[in-house]
């Protein structure tokens, strides 16, 4: 109990816009198999308790939980499914490994979004059934409503949400997992077909599949596999309000509570002096800067200008998304917040390649379950 | 806990009060439209299923011939790239007369669904389908059986290509 | 290994009903608020909320888990929600151990919600897309069979007949009529009522099987410092296990459940129990069907294969017996919200392990009980030993 955990292994498979060459089960596979052997251990003999994050209606099935432990190795073994987001699986991860039962946990999540053919249908069905749907509406507009409030609150502009898109999508032409790579001038993310204004279409996450393996390790496990384990400092996550009518429209108090039990855990009181570099939500641009100001990395109405002036660029004072986010590596459903969590450990390790930042040790996931949620999740790590 | 039921919170209502009008209430319709890529393991029982006959794959760590094929044996963590073709006859392992369809609808003549363990798999190794041209009340744990296939023009590479499996005559 | 020590200390539950007026929110708060008074605690108490809640299916909302929170007492606090089919009910509490067990939370919330009567016409067509969509939902499956497929093989493979199951469904209906939540109680079932009623799937008939309900549990669990300050009767969660088998359910005999059995090995290891059969005082296994109750029983090393049969004619588990089981009155008494079915047991041990039962009260004063569920496709097993 209260050893300190740590990542001993990571693997993926994507990401990309279609997968059709593999079912579920073998992109899961294909990323097991990778995190095992990055970690050096056998799942059927070695991996203590395996973790899932799902939700029914992203695959199709009921009880999705049936279909997850054949290709993680985790037959007949401790397995359960959270339906949450990714850092929510990994806070479970690590809190099962605090509990002292556990010494080596293995995490999962995926996105096979590509075979979701009503996928914003699905999305309009997490709204309130009584209150909410009937209006018939796309969810985005829920993002849309947020994004006109956090800009009138906070000041930011909308030049400022478009350079959260040319920075993430320009990171992500450096990044070889990532699909949406591309060169854009503000005047282009600020342009093409709009979606729930002032949100445009630019400006939100296109889906991508993939799936992402993290293995977790006690410290004196995590030692003796690993002469560079990424030290999980601390967690946290906070559902705020579930109904509409009662949220806070301009900040994302979720992110905020999330990151005050992380820091708390981790013993930072100062989070613009601890925190290197981070991956944040970007889902929708606007979240980039909403999310970094709830997380206390920039004051109040600070973020947008600072993205501007390129604090948050890959060669900035503080490097936010270098994998290229949401925006770049692609909406992962459930498994974003892995997403994030991966590019972190990657760059702690050293293994970011063209994206390596210098000198980086201690880095921030974050991760939203999209709309029309205010939950989400918040893991600091370092080397 | 010791209250009484009056105490505990929990309305209960009956069919008759929907019926009469009494409950305020809405009602939806989900659209939920999936495309699942059957990737290259089941994509293959699938394709076999087309040609006319049921596809295993063989782990050759522990030994094992399973159906349907998968890329890894969930036993052993190794990958699984040998597939084998399986006979498409049986033997029931377990089966049941259902006189109640998915959605609730009562029906005179059961369905039989079974688990029909295939000849050429491992012991215990078997795939769920309907039994037919059988009477109900002469199905037995341990009939052998023998797979009904629609005509080859009608398939379309899915596990309904078999229509059901009937008893194999006694020679 | 010492470990963190965690207690129940509160629990609630509304009743359970086969259609209830309130929205599944309303229920969670039911629930919940309950829970929260049992123990004099209030939500500024509470740090950490863990939801347990079968198939959004049934709701037709997608990410239930996020449209419960508000009504679990979720707001602006920790709050995830687990899942593990009809498993889920004993494995949340379970989520809730490991919360309070890391170190992270002193006090966490346990509720499990279920209504399965938004789903029409009948809950049980939304169980079709349990099935994998491939290679079994084409035959429109339906969750009746594999019920029957494994109840028939069980019943096959040790020769054990219909009377001798129906005994259970006899049993927990007579055992819940003396449970205030209960929907099916009564007092007067015989063995005959339940082999008359009529069969749905060979060899299952009506009064095999729970039925379709609404309801929701909630408990309060406490680190050992914390509940020792809220009561003076905290039980202790002393031993946890799970476990989740292959999804190749055809591949498997069903005869037995392994995985009960490598879930409730991993509860008695840590409850450091090496006799089950004579450390345990109560047990309450899962029990949809009635053949199941046997079948876990089996499982749960509590008696040996094919052999439950004989531990119920002999009287062992009737609430005066040796090894009472299912004092509640099980799903098959009481009701099966899923999610909630499971937690109600916890609930139920909670309650007799304090003498607070009332006419279902276990005598001889029981220190140690079990409780375990069942999920997936014939796959998951979760079983959390208490004590006092």
């Amino acid at each position: 109990m209260n050893e300190r955990v740590a990542v001993v292994g990571v693997g993926w498979s994507g990401f990309r816009p279609v997968s059709p060459d593999l079912s579920y089960k073998e992109m899961m596979y294909a990323a097991a198999v990778r995190a095992y052997q990055d970690a050096g251990v056998d799942p059927r003999r070695d991996v203590q308790s395996f973790i899932t994050v799902a939700e029914d209606f992203h695959e199709g099935t009921s009880i999705f939980d049936e279909y997850t432990p054949d290709q993680l190795g985790a037959v007949l073994k401790p397995m359960h499914t959270i339906s949450g987001d990714g850092l929510h699986g990994l806070a479970t991860g690590y809190m099962l490994i605090q509990t002292g039962q556990f010494s080596l946990v293995a995490i999962e999540g995926h996105s096979k979004a590509s075979n979701i053919l009503t996928l914003p249908q699905i999305t309009a069905y997490a709204q309130d059934p009584v209150v909410n749907r009937p209006l018939g509406l796309n969810s985005d507009f829920i993002a849309g409503l947020e994004m006109n409030r956090y800009l009138y609150e906070s000041g930011a502009t909308l030049e400022q949400c478009a350079s959260v898109v040319v920075k993430n999508r320009g990171n992500a032409l450096r990044n070889p997992s990532a699909p949406y790579g591309a060169d854009l001038e503000i005047g282009e993310a600020l342009g093409g077909p709009r979606l729930a204004w002032p949100l445009n279409q630019r400006q939100a996450a296109v889906h991508a599949d993939g799936a992402i393996v993290m293995v977790l390790a006690s410290e004196q496990v995590a030692r003796s596999l690993t002469a560079q384990p990424v030290w999980v400092l601390g967690v946290g996550w906070c559902n705020d309000s579930y109904a509409l009518e009662y949220r806070n429209w301009s900040q994302a108090v979720y992110a905020r509570e999330a990151a005050r039990l992380a820091y708390r855990q981790a013993g930072i009181r100062h989070p613009t002096q601890a925190i290197d570099f981070a991956e944040v939500d970007d889902t929708y641009a606007y979240k980039e800067l909403q999310s970094l100001e709830a997380l206390g990395l920039f004051r109040s109405g600070e973020a947008g200008p600072a993205t501007e002036q390129l604090a948050t660029a890959a060669d900035g004072e503080l490097p936010v998304n270098v994998s290229g986010g949401s925006l770049g590596m692609g909406n992962l459903l459930d498994a974003t917040g892995l997403g994030r969590a991966l590019e972190v450990v990657l760059q702690l390790r050293g293994q970011a390649g063209a994206r390596q930042l210098n000198n980086v040790s201690t880095g921030l996931a974050q991760s939203w379950r999209g709309v029309p949620t205010a939950s989400g999740a918040v893991a600091v790590f370092s080397n | 806990m010791s209250e009484s039921s009056q105490n505990l919170p929990g309305t209960p209502l009956s069919e008759k009060d929907f019926q009469d009008g009494l409950i305020l209430h809405s009602y939806d319709e989900m659209q939920a439209r999936y495309a699942w890529d059957t990737g290259t393991a089941i994509g293959s029982y699938l394709a076999a299923l087309k040609e006319g006959f049921l596809l295993g794959g063989r782990c050759s760590t522990c030994r094992r011939t399973v159906i349907p094929p998968r890329v890894v044996c969930e036993w052993c963590f190794r990958p699984m790239d040998e597939y084998v073709p399986l006979q498409d006859t049986g033997t029931v392992n377990t089966y049941s007369l259902c006189y109640v369809t998915w959605d609730v609808q009562r029906i005179r003549e059961p369905e039989i669904p079974a688990v029909i363990e295939i000849d050429g798999a491992s012991p215990l190794h078997g795939i769920l389908h309907k039994l037919g041209e059988v009477d109900p009340q002469q199905v037995r744990i341990g009939m052998r059986v023998r797979a009904v296939w629609k005509e080859p023009a009608e398939r379309q590479g899915a596990i309904t290509d078999i229509l059901y499996f009937k008893p194999i005559e006694e020679a | 290994m010492a470990m963190r020590k965690v207690a129940v200390v509160g629990a609630g539950m509304t009743r359970f009903v086969r259609r209830a007026q309130e929205t599944a929110r309303e229920l969670t708060w039911q629930a919940t608020h309950q829970a929260l008074d049992s123990c004099g605690l209030t939500l500024d108490d509470v740090e950490a909320v863990c939801m347990g809640t079968a198939p959004d299916a049934f709701d037709g909302v997608h990410m239930k888990g996020e449209y419960l929170s508000d009504g679990a007492g979720a707001w602006r606090k920790p709050y995830m929600r687990s899942y593990v089919g009809g498993g889920t009910g004993v494995f949340v509490p379970i989520q809730g151990w490991y919360h309070v067990a890391s170190g992270m939370f002193d006090v966490c919330l346990v509720v499990a919600e279920e209504k399965m009567s938004s789903f029409y016409p009948h809950a049980q067509a939304a169980f079709l897309t349990i099935f994998d969509h491939t290679t079994e939902r084409p035959l429109k499956p339906n969750l009746l069979w594999i019920f029957a497929l494994e109840m028939n093989r069980y019943m096959q493979t040790y020769g054990i007949s219909k009377a001798d199951i129906a005994r259970v469904a006899v049993k927990n209906k007579r055992n819940a009529a003396d449970h205030p939540s209960a929907l099916l109680g009564d007092k007067n079932i015989t063995v005959e009522d339940v082999l008359n009623s009529e069969v749905l799937a060979w060899p299952v008939n009506r009064l095999d099987v729970s039925p379709v309900t609404d309801g929701a549990v909630a408990l309060v669990l406490a680190a050992e410092h914390v509940a020792q300050r809220i009561t003076d009767k905290p039980v202790w969660i002393e031993g946890v296990g799970w476990s989740l088998d292959t999804a190749y359910w055809t591949n498997r005999d069903l005869a037995y459940p392994r995985y009960v059995e490598q879930a409730a090995r991993m509860a008695y290891d840590m409850a450091g129990i090496r006799e089950p059969r004579k450390e345990i005082n109560i047990v309450e296994p899962y029990d949809p069907f009635d053949y199941k109750e046997l079948h876990h029983l089996e499982g749960l090393l509590l008696a040996d294969r094919g052999q439950a049969p004989q531990l119920l004619a002999d009287g062992v588990t009737e609430r005066t017996g040796n090894m009472p089981v299912c004092p509640s009155g099980g799903l098959l008494g009481v009701g099966n919200p899923i999610a909630a079915a499971g937690l109600m047991k916890i609930a139920e041990l909670f309650w007799q392990l304090r003498g607070e039962a009332g006419a279902r009260q276990v005598p001889g004063q029981p220190k140690r009980g079990l409780a375990q569920a069942w999920g997936d496709l014939m796959q998951v097993g979760t079983v959390v030993i208490m004590g006092r």
